[in-house]
């Protein structure tokens, strides 16, 4: 059943503000035998991938397979961090193009993911800092994308909160600032695609782990085994982030990933206090403060590989000390709730998006502790690699196979444990 | 944080501990020998698994070793830690 969903209007706000209450937005769907394309995770950057091959491939026949429930992985459990500030041309092309997209994303699924440019502030605390950020910002400028470099005074001005005094645990000298970049919501984000791809007639199935790859006797991967039974693919997309090794290696493929807990946590809410994005690579510390008024706190990751969810108490206790440090004012709130998702890091800090050895299954993944701000680039490009059997040119450099060539796109410096 | 079992020290908090990563990846003995796809299999592809793993930590404040350690990645529980050159069951 394909469903044109409720077009969202200031008409049917009126409405719906009389009485009407709101239908259902996506259709639960259920399996059926099998599908032109299949993907395994229903996060943003699934959804997203499904969304532009129903709205620009005209594929949808579309399975979107989550084992969970939509949206409850890292697309669920991010800080929302945009920015496309990266250093390596590859990466640019790759971020600037998502971040193109999300300037006009609520207007395309007519769904409101809050994007807010509000700014995002990276703070330098020592000279290797301020020759990096430099470097970063002259890079950009080159590549024509938005980075400025800013006194400690200036940043000051931008992010009143911050604390550049002299007695400053961690001295501020100078920043690096993208005034386009800034957050958006992450579960608008995940549930404007779900909408609008259910809509063209993709089925969303929730509570639906893949267990297997299934192979015919070319080695082709030709459907999956879950836990609501087999489901035959054409085409298969894993989009699974921290789970990503464990899919690929039903498919015998090893993959160059490993998976740590990273931590994320909020305040009780305030009045707005925060009107930027500022983040600090070299403490470990991310903030910015949701429209529900709550302080948007990053952690770092832990030190091994895990798949508990969890993380380390001490990890987001030496954030909350540094964040103290530098925005003295914050010394006295109280944290709600922190939680961790589990994402899938590469040796370069680059994603892996296209091919892989086994014909009819492809990868979209690695994007680590940052690939929330590239969602809508993601879906795009993955889209356009899976309709066509070939890698999109944004998405060619960012190969599996680069791991035996040589080819990295070291992000280090821009990723680090940093979004 | 994780409550480590030095083989030699006996269970010290974690952040006197260093992560070393997978263990048991042996480095080629003459690396111009091997494939590219090979060196980067042994250099970037991991195992990555969801349930036992054997992994290299090093007690850094303290004893300063090197040792094996088996632990379970979705409960974080250590079954065991073993000397270098012990067998790991
Ligand atoms: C605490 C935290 C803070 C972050 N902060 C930022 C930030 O500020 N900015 C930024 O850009 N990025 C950030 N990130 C990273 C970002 O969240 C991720 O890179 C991005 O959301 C990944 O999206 P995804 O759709 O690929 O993965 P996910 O949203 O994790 O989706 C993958 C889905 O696959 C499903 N799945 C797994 N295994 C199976 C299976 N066997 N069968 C079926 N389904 C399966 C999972 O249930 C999950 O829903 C952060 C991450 C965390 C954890
Ligand atoms: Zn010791």
């Amino acid at each position: 059943m394909t469903g044109e969903a409720t077009r969202f209007s200031f008409l049917s706000l009126l409405r719906h503000g009389a009485g009407k209450t709101w239908a259902r937005q996506w259709r639960d769907a259920r399996p059926k035998a099998s599908y032109d394309v299949v993907i395994v995770g229903a996060g943003g950057h699934g959804l997203a991938t499904a969304y532009y091959l129903a709205k620009e491939y005209g594929i949808r026949d579309i399975a979107v397979l989550d084992k969970g429930w939509l949206g409850g992985g890292n697309t669920g459990r991010n800080t929302t961090i945009i920015r496309s500030n990266y250093l390596r041309p590859e990466s640019a092309a790759l971020y600037e193009h998502a971040l193109t997209l999300w300037e006009n994303l609520s207007r395309e699924l007519n769904y409101n993911v809050m994007y807010s440019a509000r700014g995002v502030l990276m703070l330098a605390h020592n000279h290797h800092d301020v020759q990096v950020f430099k470097r970063h910002v002259h890079a950009n400028r080159l590549q024509g994308i938005d980075n400025e470099w800013l006194t400690p005074a200036a940043a000051k001005a931008f992010c009143p909160p911050l604390h550049i005094g002299p007695d400053a645990r961690y001295p501020v000298l100078g920043a690096a600032l993208q005034r386009r970049g800034g957050v958006a919501r992450h579960d608008a984000v995940a549930w404007g695609y779900a909408r609008a791809a259910s809509a063209m007639g993709v089925d969303i199935i929730q509570n639906c782990a893949v267990t297997g790859i299934v192979r015919d006797v070319t080695g082709a991967a030709v459907g999956v085994e879950t836990t609501r039974g087999p489901i035959g693919a054409a085409r298969i997309g894993v989009v699974a982030a921290g789970h990503t090794s464990v899919l690929m290696a039903m498919a015998g493929v090893r993959m160059p990933l490993e998976s740590f807990p990273l931590q994320a946590l909020v305040s009780e809410p305030v009045k707005p206090v925060m009107p930027c994005v500022v983040m600090s690579n070299t403490v470990h510390a991310y903030i910015s403060q949701s429209d529900k008024g709550e302080l948007v706190i990053g952690a770092g990751t832990d030190a091994y590989t895990s798949y508990s969810q969890a993380g380390g108490l001490h990890i987001a206790c030496e954030t909350l000390e540094a964040i103290c440090e530098m925005f003295p004012r914050f010394r006295r709130l109280r944290m709600l709730r922190n939680w961790g998702g589990i994402v899938d890091t590469t040796p370069d800090r680059s994603p892996i998006i296209g091919l892989t050895p086994v014909p009819g299954l492809f990868v979209n993944c690695g994007w680590g502790t940052g690939g929330f701000k590239a969602t809508p680039g993601s879906g795009h490009i993955f889209a356009a690699t899976l309709a066509l059997g070939e890698p999109h040119p944004i998405a060619a450099p960012f190969s599996l196979d680069r791991f035996a060539t040589g080819r990295l796109i070291d992000e280090a410096a821009a990723a680090a444990v940093a979004h | 944080m994780l409550r480590i079992p030095c083989p030699w020290c006996g269970p010290r908090p974690e952040n006197e501990f260093r992560y070393g990563g997978q263990a048991g990846l042996i480095r080629p003995a003459n690396p111009a020998a091997v494939s590219d796809a090979g060196w980067g299999g042994y250099l970037y592809l991991r195992a990555n698994p969801r349930g036992r793993h054997v992994e290299r930590w090093r007690h850094l404040h303290g004893c300063g070793r090197f040792f094996t350690c088996v632990r379970d990645t979705v409960t974080d529980r250590i079954a065991s830690t073993h000397k270098p050159g012990e067998a790991v069951p």
